[in-house]
């Protein structure tokens, strides 16, 4: 077994466990605990697939914002320091066969469905120094770079031409998410202010 | 031995995050685990995206362009979804979702 195996494993193990455990535990401050090492497993597994920029956002938006936001949610909210809701035990039960049914269902499509990928490319692992992920990206966002790749589209079905992709850039996109995200959090901050009851006294 | 990691084990650790997440969608009575939930189906989807983009050439930058446009709509989700959360706690004094049930018909 090889340093990849064992990391995404190790990896693997770690979110997946966590990600039960927030569903399971009773308590809203564990759950957001057992969230914390949800989202930093999933940023070690982005690690782990190269895409060392996405991970790095993952820690610093998941782990470093919403992670707060939602622990400072958690504070404004509560009354008594232990806050638990229970669940009820046909609760329980319902969750747990919908939830393993819908999961033997993703299992089979995701295991049965022919998807396309390059057998050759999970093995010239590239190493941190020659990776070139975060120039690419950058040069995506901006259109300057030829980003259509070389290779045919694979899985694509017999006897017929794959469209001609043309070049694109995703800056506008990217500016319209920043604008929305900066109107979000207008629209958050006007929703979220304390309030005067009608009535009382200014 | 352990099997092969191919792109179906990223798959199915994704599907793993996807249905944690939708049952603690449905199962948590807390409008803030509710909202965990959502992230974690967002989390699952997001793995899927970067599993595509490492294991198909075709889709190497748009799979990590995808997943970073998802995690900032999830940051904005969050926010906008905390804000309401303390509304609702402002108007009913709990945050349990299942005192909100003026609009039942």
């Amino acid at each position: 077994m090889d340093v990849q195996t064992a990391l995404f494993w190790i990896l693997a193990g770690l979110t997946g466990l966590s990600a039960i455990a927030v569903v399971v535990t009773q308590n809203i401050v564990r759950s957001a605990a057992w969230l914390l090492f949800t989202l930093g497993g999933v940023a070690g597994i982005y690690f782990l697939l190269g895409a060392d920029f996405v991970g790095a956002t993952q820690l610093i938006v998941y782990v470093g914002g919403i992670l707060v936001l939602v622990v400072f949610g958690v504070m404004l909210t509560a009354q008594g320091p232990f806050v638990t809701m229970k669940t009820s035990a046909a609760e329980w039960a319902i969750s747990l066969v919908v939830g393993l049914l819908l999961f033997s269902v993703i299992t089979l499509a995701a295991v049965n469905a022919p998807w396309p990928q390059d057998a050759h490319h999970s093995e010239d692992m590239e190493s941190a120094e020659t990776s070139q992920n975060s120039v690419k990206l950058g040069a995506a966002f901006l259109g300057i770079k030829e980003i259509t790749p070389k290779k045919d589209l694979t899985g694509f079905p017999m006897g017929k031409t794959p469209p001609e992709r043309k070049q694109v850039a995703y800056l506008l996109p990217f500016e319209i998410v920043s604008v929305h995200l900066l109107v979000v959090l207008i629209g958050a901050a006007y929703l979220a202010r304390a309030k005067r009851r009608r009535g009382m006294p200014t | 031995m352990m099997p092969e990691v191919g792109l179906q084990s990223y798959l199915l650790l994704g599907a793993l995050l996807f249905v944690c997440g939708a049952v603690c969608m449905a199962m948590k009575r807390n409008a803030i685990g509710v909202l965990m939930g959502v992230e974690l189906v967002l989390n699952g989807a997001n793995v899927n995206f970067v599993a595509f983009a490492r294991f198909n050439s075709t889709f190497e930058i748009e799979g990590q362009i995808f997943a970073l446009f998802v995690i900032v709509m999830a940051a904005a989700e969050a926010a906008i979804a905390l804000a309401i959360v303390l509304n609702f706690y402002n108007n009913h004094m709990t945050v349990d979702v299942d005192t909100a049930e003026e609009l039942k018909g």
